[in-house]
């Protein structure tokens, strides 16, 4: 981990038939990093994969990669310089073996003459990706017959062999189950080690489990950049990412537990249990920051309950 | 620890079967003008194997790589032409043009695109050389510029019929719709012996087995999976790293350059080389041989051609007129029903067989399926 940047996005601008869909975006991701990209649908996440993939012609603005200027290559080129990428939905060859797709994706720098050799094995490299992506016993299976969360694996499998400096993963745990979420994630750590990687996700238990660094984008700007908890707590994130400010939030959420402990009328509520039941509602962190707010509302609640608790009393 | 992971696939057929299935069909290939015995079938029947060797190379780019090449005539043409000019300067003596010439504008010197053909060496090469130029000049601008699918169908049909009023405009040195014709004497032997029919499928059946090994080496490399890989998903591949345009015009030449040794092979077994032999319609014609037999598979595609070309013969021998309707009839019910063609059919069939095989052979010794551990070191 060297911490220079490996990936510089600066003054990026798309737009499709009028729609700006990336407005002069700067963005950098460090060698070593693991960067979460998130923001809400059209915030622009998977245009800049495009981008910096060569998919999306660039309206304006540049992208750099390791020192070399790449905005505007073709795709092929830009794999040969070290980035390689998943999509959203897994593609994968389906009426080639679980193996030929990897062997595939790894022989992409063999010489065209070299590629007419007939071959029996594929490499040592191969052979522990597939162990590593836990489909050894498929491998010579058409990856027709691979599973929603095995396709994704084999996809990110293909991405290793190709040994590429950047990794760009476009929503990796989408449609997963939780036990494959969990296997994608300890995969992704494992990955950290030593690629650089950038994921676009929308989970947010994910994303809390494994981020380290996330930037979030907005109507194809940086709104802002730092740990889970930083990011997380900044109200701007929340109005944008819930559409809606974090104050209102607990607000409802406030609302919507004091009507819980009127109908089941709980006895001694205490601050956790409030501001753990505010976050369920909420399904939002209820950080120190809301803490306050919090102790306030446990106040109001209490006393509210009391007088219900009274007012039924009274009237049986 | 980890061993290199076998590439074979787990439903592929035995090598040693596979090779020993090759060994018997060029046997059988080289035979079969005994079991006909008929100097006329055997004409058929070598103007059929140079049919399947365009068909070996049509399956390549169309049946592997997905690129449906409605204009693999023009290729056919130019070797057939090859030859044609080739066998017309045989009938003449050294320096002399041939009779057409003279007939259409009073020439007497031979013009400069026919000259290298008076040699039997340079033919052979150009033959195979101009179709494969041809087709690497316009793969690498069609596939450059994306263009892919219907809209390349639509393109390779529209040079079948470039070339067909090509070779018609050209009088004076293509003899028109006439074509090139008369070759009474082939490399040096009268068309008249009675070996020659026997001799030309010969040399027909050593270029189809020359043919389906070149093709056999291509699909069964790498670079025959990279072809599979951009039939199935282009834009993925290049997000492997891959140049399609490069990988699509390499099949497209090889498929254009075995059209071509077809046509060098079919000019002195068919006896003439006229422009509606190249054209748009047996540019579909070939189409239809391969999908027939079974696209993806050469074996497929080989026996497409010569099943469909001898049963174009023996149904217009009875019925002359109602071939054109059998064509199209039996086009449209391989691609709505028998999509994989007739070797689909068997293979299908093999692989029913080999799930019933394997049910009855677990059913007796493991009556309750043991779960298997996803972690099983690789053999």
């Amino acid at each position: 981990m060297t911490g220079s940047a490996l990936l510089e996005v600066r003054g990026l601008t798309v737009r499709f038939d009028g729609f700006t869909a990336i407005d002069d975006l700067d963005l950098t991701v460090d060698e070593g990093e693991l960067r979460f990209l998130i923001g809400p649908n059209g915030a622009g996440k998977t245009t800049l994969l495009d981008v910096v993939t060569g998919l999306t012609k660039a309206a304006a603005g540049t992208v750099t990669f390791a020192g070399e200027a790449i905005t505007g290559r073709r795709e092929h080129a830009i794999v040969h310089r070290g980035i390689g990428r998943s999509f959203q939905t897994p593609t994968i060859f389906e009426s080639l073996t679980v193996v030929e797709n990897l062997d595939l994706a790894e022989s992409f720098r063999r010489r065209f003459v070299g590629r007419l050799r007939v071959a029996k094995r594929a490499s040592t490299l191969v052979g522990d990706t597939l162990g590593r992506i836990g489909l050894t016993e498929v491998a010579t299976r058409p990856a027709g017959v691979l599973s929603h969360g095995q396709r994704q694996w084999l996809e990110i499998g293909m991405l290793l062999v190709q040994e590429p400096r950047l990794l760009l993963l476009d929503e990796p745990v989408a449609g997963m189950s939780s036990q494959e979420r969990a296997a994608t994630g300890d995969l992704l750590e494992e990955l950290a080690v030593d690629h650089t990687v950038v994921v676009i996700e929308h989970d947010m238990g994910f994303l809390r489990r494994y981020a380290r660094k996330v930037s979030v984008l907005h109507e194809g700007r940086l709104l802002t950049e730092g740990s889970v908890e930083d990011v997380q707590s900044d109200p701007r994130v929340k109005e944008v990412y819930l559409g809606r400010s974090h104050e209102r939030d607990v607000a409802e959420a406030s609302a919507a537990v004091a009507a819980a402990i009127r109908v089941t009328a709980l006895d001694d509520v205490d601050a956790d249990d409030v501001s753990e039941m505010v976050a369920a509602v909420a399904e939002v962190d209820v950080s120190e920051v809301a803490a306050d707010e919090v102790a306030a509302v446990i106040e109001a609640v209490e006393s509210d309950a009391g007088t219900d608790r009274d007012q039924t009393g009274v009237t049986t | 620890m980890t061993a290199t992971p076998s590439l074979r696939p787990a439903n592929a057929v035995n090598p040693w079967i596979a090779r020993a299935g090759l060994v018997l069909f060029a046997v059988a290939l080289f035979a079969w003008p005994d079991v006909l015995d008929d100097p006329t079938r055997t004409r058929q029947w070598a103007e059929y194997l140079c049919y399947a060797m365009i068909a070996v190379g049509l399956d390549i780019a169309w049946g592997y790589g997905g690129m449906l090449a409605l204009g693999q005539g023009v290729f056919f043409g130019l070797g057939a032409y090859a030859m044609g000019m080739h066998l017309s300067l045989e009938q003449v003596p050294d320096g002399a043009v041939p009779q057409f010439m003279a007939l259409y504008g009073d020439q007497t010197e031979l013009p400069l695109v026919w000259r290298p053909f008076q040699s039997l060496p340079a033919t052979w090469i150009l033959a195979v050389l101009v179709p494969m130029v041809v087709a690497g000049l316009l793969g690498w601008l069609v596939f450059h510029r994306r263009v892919r699918g219907p809209f390349f169908a639509i393109l390779t049909q529209a040079t079948a019929l470039v070339f067909w009023l090509l070779l018609i405009g050209q009088l004076k040195v293509t003899a028109g719709t006439n074509g090139l014709t008369n070759f009474s004497t082939i490399f040096g032997r009268s068309k008249y012996e009675p070996g020659t029919p026997r001799y030309l499928y010969g040399l027909a059946a050593a270029g189809l087995v020359a043919v389906l090994l070149i093709g056999r080496q291509l699909v069964r490399s790498r670079y025959g999976r990279l072809l599979v890989a951009l039939r199935d998903n282009e834009d993925r591949v290049r997000f492997l790293g891959y140049d399609p345009a490069r990988a699509k015009t390499v099949a497209f030449v090889v498929a254009a350059g075995m059209a071509g040794l077809a046509g060098a092979f079919s000019a002195p077994i068919i006896g003439i080389v006229a422009p509606d032999q190249f054209t748009v319609l047996p540019s579909i014609l070939m189409i239809t041989w391969v999908a027939v037999g079974g696209r993806g598979t050469l074996y497929g595609a080989v026996l497409g051609a010569l099943l469909v070309s001898w049963g174009k013969t023996s149904f217009s021998e009875t019925r002359p007129d109602d071939w054109l309707y059998l064509q199209g009839l039996l086009f449209v019910v391989v691609i709505a029903w028998v999509p994989g063609g007739l070797l689909g059919l068997v293979r299908s069939g093999r692989e029913r067989v080999a799930a019933l095989l394997a049910a009855r052979r677990s059913a007796p010794s493991t009556p309750t399926p043991t779960p298997t551990s996803t972690e099983v070191a690789p053999a």
